[in-house]
C-alpha cells in the first residue's frame, strides 16, 4: 500500500515525528519560528494520553521538560535564539544529570532579539559550546520537511538510548515551509526507548554504566528511590568534592558518545568519488548547495556535497577520508564563518584552500551564489 | 511541465497564504509533484502587504523560495507594487480590479478582474475571495487539473463551506475565461 | 520512646553540611515527622530543591529527589508532577532560591495552583555563599554585601504567596517546631499550590553580622516575634509593628491546575 503523503510545514512535521517516538510532555513557552511546534502539541498531545504546559519562562520550560523525562515521560520542547541562550542553564543540568530529552532550535537570524522572523545558521556552536562547563553535545541538522518528522525521532532515539539531551537545530526556512512527506507507518523507523533497571531497587546505582558506557534509568515514582544533582556525583548518584573522580566520570560521559560516533554520526555524501571540490553545507543551505552541485556537474566540475545530519560530533571520520584528496572545500552557511572553523581543525594542512561563503541578511544562500562560487577557482 | 514560481500576495487576512499551500498542496499530494509553500512574516497578523510563495515542478526542488516569480496575483495595491519588481520579463500578472487602482508597468501579461467583488457578491462571502483567485490563477496558468484544485480546496476548508468553496472555484475559473476572451486586460465591468 | 528519624533518613550521608545552630535541622525533622504522620510512601514521595543551604535537604531523605539548579526547583517540581500527577511532590528551597533568582517560577507555581506543597526555608540572609543579603534581609541590617547597612525592602513571602494566588499559606518558625509539623501535614493535604513559610536562624551568617550570634537567641527572637494568626487579627497597627503573624494565613478551595488541565483536554 502507497504511504500517505501529507503537505506539512517543517515544525509541523517535528511534532509528527515527536508523537510517532512516543514524546507524552511537552513544556514550553512561545517564541518565534518556533511556536507552531508548541501550537500543534498543544492541541495533539492530549489525544495521545500526553500533556503539555506552557512555562512562566524559557528556564522553566527546560526545567519541567527534564522533570517530566525523569518522571519517565520522553519530553520535548521548542525555542529559538534568545530561547535557546536560557535554557542553556538547565540544559547543562541535564547533560551532567544524564536526562534524556529533545530541544528543537529553530535558528533565526542575528544575536539578542536579532532578525526574528528571518532565518540563520549562527547557533550552531551555541548548540556545542553554550553552557559551561566539559560535556558532550549531539545535534542533528535537517535539510527538508521529510528530515524534520525523520531526525526528530532520530533525537529521541539519541537521547534515550544515550541518556543525553539532544538538539534539533534547524532554521525558519525548514521550520515554516511546506512540503510534501511521507508519512512513516508504526514499524518503519526505529523508535529506541531508554534503558530501565531491573535489578533490586537496594541495588541500583543510577551512574553506574553498562558496557556501553550508559547507566539505566529509573523513572521517579517507579519504587528506585534515588538522587540527581547537578553537583558532581559518584555512581550512587550523591555529590562528591573528589576531583579525580569528578574528572574520571567526565571523561566516560564524552566517551559514551565519541564511542558511539558511528551510530550517531550521520552524513549525506553526493558526487564525492572524484570529486576535487567539496561543497561542506547543513540544514536548508545544503539545499542549495545540492543543486549548485547539480548544476556545476553539468558543466563537468568535479564538485561533491558533504552533508551533515548531524553537526556534533563532529563528523570528523567522515571528512577525514577527502584529506589529500580534494582540492577546496567550501562552507556555505548563514552566519560569518562557523563550521568552517571545525572544517579547517579536521583539514587544515590536507587541502589546499578552505573557503566560506557567509550571509546573514535574513535571506537563505542562493544556489547561484554557491554555483559561482564553485566556478570562481577554476 | 518546468518549474513553475508563484507569488500569491495581498494584504494580511486576505487569506493569500492559505491559498498558496492548498494550491502546493494539491500538486504534490494529489498529482504527485514536487512542491514547495513558504512565505514571509513580518510582525503583524494583520493587514500590512503578506505574501505566499509557492514553487511547482516535475522535478526536485532544492531551493525553497521564489527566485523571481513566474506569476504574481496582487490583491492590493501595496501588494502589487512591493511584489510585482522581479516579476519576471513575459511574466503573468493577476490583479483584483476593484482593490488596485493602477496595475505596475512592466513586460508582462496583465489580467484585472473583479475577484474581490465576484467573491462578495456573486459567491455571497468576501472570504472566499482567495479561492476564486485559485480558480482564476489555475485557469490562466493551467498548474492543476480542475479537480485537483477542488480536493485540495475542499481538504482545507471548514465543514459546511463545501458548496460556497466549490462555487468559489467556479467564479473563478468564468472570471478568467472571461478575461482570456478579451486579451487580459478585462475589467469585468 | 524517642522518634525513630532513621527510617525517613539515608544511611551514611549524616552529618548534614548545615552549620552548627542552623535551624535548618528542625525544620528536616518536621517534615520527616508530617510526611511519617500522614503515612506516605516513600515511593510515591518527591523532593525537589534549587541551589542554597536549604537546598540540600533532599539528599539526605530517602525518597525520589531532585537537586536541580539555583532557583529552578518549582519548574522541575511541575515537569515531575504534571508527567505523573499520583506523586506527592514537595518543592523546597532557601529565601533567596525561591524568591529572587526563583521568584519568577514561585509566583506561577502559585498563579498555576498546581497541586505541590512548597516549603521556603527563610533565614534573611544566602547562607551557602557566606552571607550575602537577599530579598528578605530586614532593613539596615548588615551583610557582607551590604556593610553599610541593607538599603533594600523586604519581601514577605507569605503575603507574596497569597498575592499570586496560592490556595494553602502558613508560615511557622523553628522554635514552633510541633505546629510547623502540623502545618507541613495541611499543606500537603491541600489540593492545589500550598506554601508553608518557616523563618529559622543562620547564625554563621546571619547572626554573627547582626548581633544575634547564638543560635538560641535567634529562636528566642523568633518566640517574641511571631504572634498565632487569630491573635495577630485582633492586633492594632501598632502592637503589630516588627512582628510576624504565624499559622494557617490564607486557604481557599479552587481548581487544581492538572486536574482542570485534564478536565479541558479531556483526559479525565
Amino acid at each position: 500500500m502507497a504511504k500517505e503523503v501529507k503537505f506539512l510545514q517543517g515544525n509541523e512535521a517535528v511534532c509528527e515525528g515527536a508523537l510517532y517516538a512516543g514524546c507524552t510532555f511537552y513544556a514550553g513557552y512561545p517564541i518565534t519560528p518556533s511556536t507552531e511546534v508548541a501550537e500543534i502539541l498543544a492541541a495533539r498531545l492530549p489525544k495521545v494520553g500526553g500533556r503539555f504546559v506552557q512555562m512562566e519562562d524559557e528556564i522553566a520550560a527546560m526545567a519541567a521538560t527534564l522533570g517530566g523525562s525523569i518522571a519517565g515521560r520522553k519530553s520535548l520542547t521548542a525555542t529559538s535564539g534568545p530561547g535557546m541562550s536560557l535554557k542553556m542553564e538547565n540544559l547543562g543540568y541535564g547533560y551532567l544529570t544524564e536526562v534524556p530529552c529533545v530541544i528543537v532550535n529553530v535558528m533565526r537570524g542575528g544575536p539578542s532579539t536579532g532578525l526574528p522572523t528571518g532565518p540563520g545558521q549562527s547557533d550552531i556552536m551555541q548548540a556545542k559550546w553554550g553552557t559551561h562547563g566539559d560535556h558532550p553535545a549531539v545535534a542533528l541538522t535537517p535539510s527538508t520537511v521529510q528530515e524534520q518528522l525523520e531526525e526528530t525521532v532520530r533525537a529521541f532515539n539519541i537521547s534515550e538510548k544515550y541518556r543525553i539531551p539532544v538538539i534539533l537545530l534547524t532554521d525558519e526556512i525548514i521550520g515554516h515551509m511546506r512540503e510534501a512527506v511521507n508519512m512513516p507507518e508504526p514499524g518503519d523507523l526505529e523508535v529506541v526507548d531508554r534503558k530501565r533497571p531491573t535489578c533490586d531497587p537496594k541495588d541500583y546505582l543510577p551512574y553506574k554504566p553498562e558496557a556501553d558506557g550508559v547507566a539505566p534509568m529509573a523513572d521517579f515514582g517507579s519504587g528506585y528511590r534515588y538522587h540527581i544533582t547537578g553537583l558532581n556525583h559518584l555512581e550512587d548518584g550523591f555529590p562528591s568534592n573528589d576531583g579525580k573522580l569528578a574528572q574520571a566520570d567526565e571523561i566516560r560521559q564524552e566517551k559514551k558518545i565519541t564511542d558511539h560516533y558511528d551510530e550517531i554520526v550521520v552524513v549525506d555524501e553526493m558526487d564525492t568519488d572524484d570529486a576535487e571540490i567539496l561543497v561542506f553545507a547543513f540544514g536548508s543551505t545544503a539545499r542549495s548547495a545540492k543543486e549548485a552541485i547539480k548544476m556545476a556537474r553539468a558543466e563537468g566540475i568535479k564538485v561533491g556535497l558533504f552533508r551533515p545530519l548531524t553537526i556534533w560530533p563532529f563528523p570528523d571520520k567522515h571528512l577525514q577520508k577527502y584529506k589529500n584528496k580534494v582540492k577546496r572545500i567550501i562552507v556555505p552557511e548563514m552566519n560569518l564563518g562557523m563550521a568552517i572553523l571545525e572544517v579547517k581543525r579536521v583539514m587544515e594542512g590536507t587541502v589546499p584552500s578552505i573557503e566560506g561563503i557567509n550571509q546573514i541578511d535574513s535571506e537563505p544562500i542562493t544556489t547561484i551564489t554557491i554555483l559561482n562560487k564553485i566556478k570562481e577557482g577554476k | 511541465m518546468a518549474k513553475t514560481q508563484i507569488r500569491l500576495s495581498g494584504s494580511g487576512g486576505q487569506g493569500m497564504i492559505t491559498a498558496g499551500i492548498i494550491l502546493a498542496a494539491g500538486a504534490a499530494v494529489f498529482e504527485g509533484k514536487k512542491a514547495i509553500q513558504s512565505q514571509s512574516y513580518g510582525p503583524e497578523a494583520r493587514g500590512g502587504a503578506s505574501k505566499a510563495e509557492v514553487v511547482i515542478s516535475d522535478e526536485e526542488i532544492f531551493y525553497p523560495k521564489v527566485m523571481a516569480p513566474d506569476v504574481l496575483v496582487a490583491l492590493t495595491q501595496e501588494a502589487a507594487e512591493k511584489y510585482s519588481k522581479d516579476l519576471v520579463d513575459g511574466g503573468i500578472l493577476i490583479l483584483d480590479d476593484l482593490m488596485v487602482k493602477e496595475a505596475p508597468k512592466g513586460n508582462w501579461k496583465i489580467y484585472t478582474m473583479p475577484i474581490i467583488i465576484t467573491a462578495a457578491e456573486k459567491v455571497g462571502k468576501a472570504m472566499v475571495a482567495n479561492v476564486v483567485t485559485l480558480g482564476a490563477l489555475n485557469e490562466i496558468c493551467g498548474l492543476v487539473s480542475t479537480e485537483t484544485l477542488e480536493k485540495a480546496v475542499l481538504s482545507r476548508v471548514p465543514k459546511g463551506t463545501e458548496e460556497l468553496n466549490k462555487n468559489a472555484i467556479l467564479a473563478g475559473i468564468e472570471l478568467a475565461k472571461a478575461c482570456k476572451a478579451e486579451g487580459g486586460c478585462c475589467c469585468g465591468k | 520512646m524517642a522518634y525513630d528519624y532513621a527510617k525517613y533518613l539515608r544511611a551514611g550521608k549524616i552529618p548534614h553540611i548545615w552549620c552548627p545552630g542552623c535551624g535548618y535541622g528542625i525544620i528536616m525533622k518536621s517534615i520527616i515527622r508530617a510526611v511519617d504522620g500522614l503515612g506516605m510512601n516513600k515511593d510515591d514521595l518527591v523532593f525537589t530543591s534549587g541551589i542554597g543551604c536549604a537546598s540540600r535537604l533532599p539528599g539526605y531523605i530517602d525518597a525520589n529527589t531532585l537537586h536541580t539548579t539555583h532557583g529552578r526547583s518549582l519548574g522541575f517540581a511541575t515537569g515531575v508532577k504534571m508527567a505523573k500527577p499520583e506523586l506527592n511532590v514537595i518543592a523546597l528551597g532557601g529565601d533567596g532560591d525561591m524568591t529572587a533568582i526563583g521568584g519568577n517560577h514561585f509566583i506561577h507555581a502559585c498563579r498555576r495552583n498546581i497541586d505541590i506543597t512548597c516549603l521556603v526555608f527563610n533565614n534573611y540572609i544566602y547562607g551557602m555563599t557566606g552571607g550575602q543579603y537577599s530579598p528578605t534581609t530586614p532593613k539596615a541590617a548588615r551583610a557582607t554585601t551590604s556593610p553599610y547597612g541593607n538599603s533594600d525592602n523586604q519581601f514577605d513571602i507569605a503575603q507574596l504567596a497569597i498575592g499570586a494566588g496560592a490556595s494553602f499559606v502558613a508560615r511557622s518558625t523553628t522554635y514552633h517546631a510541633v505546629p510547623m509539623e502540623k502545618l507541613i501535614k495541611q499543606a500537603i493535604e491541600h489540593k492545589g499550590f500550598s506554601v508553608v513559610e518557616i523563618i529559622a536562624g543562620c547564625p554563621t551568617g546571619y547572626g554573627r553580622k547582626n548581633k544575634l550570634a547564638s543560635p538560641a537567641g535567634m529562636i528566642e527572637w523568633q518566640k517574641a516575634n511571631s504572634v498565632n494568626k487569630v491573635q495577630w487579627d485582633k492586633m492594632t497597627a501598632e502592637e503589630q509593628a516588627g512582628k510576624f503573624p504565624i499559622g494557617v494565613l490564607h486557604q481557599e478551595e479552587k481548581p487544581e491546575f492538572i486536574e482542570a488541565y485534564d478536565a479541558n483536554v479531556g483526559l479525565s
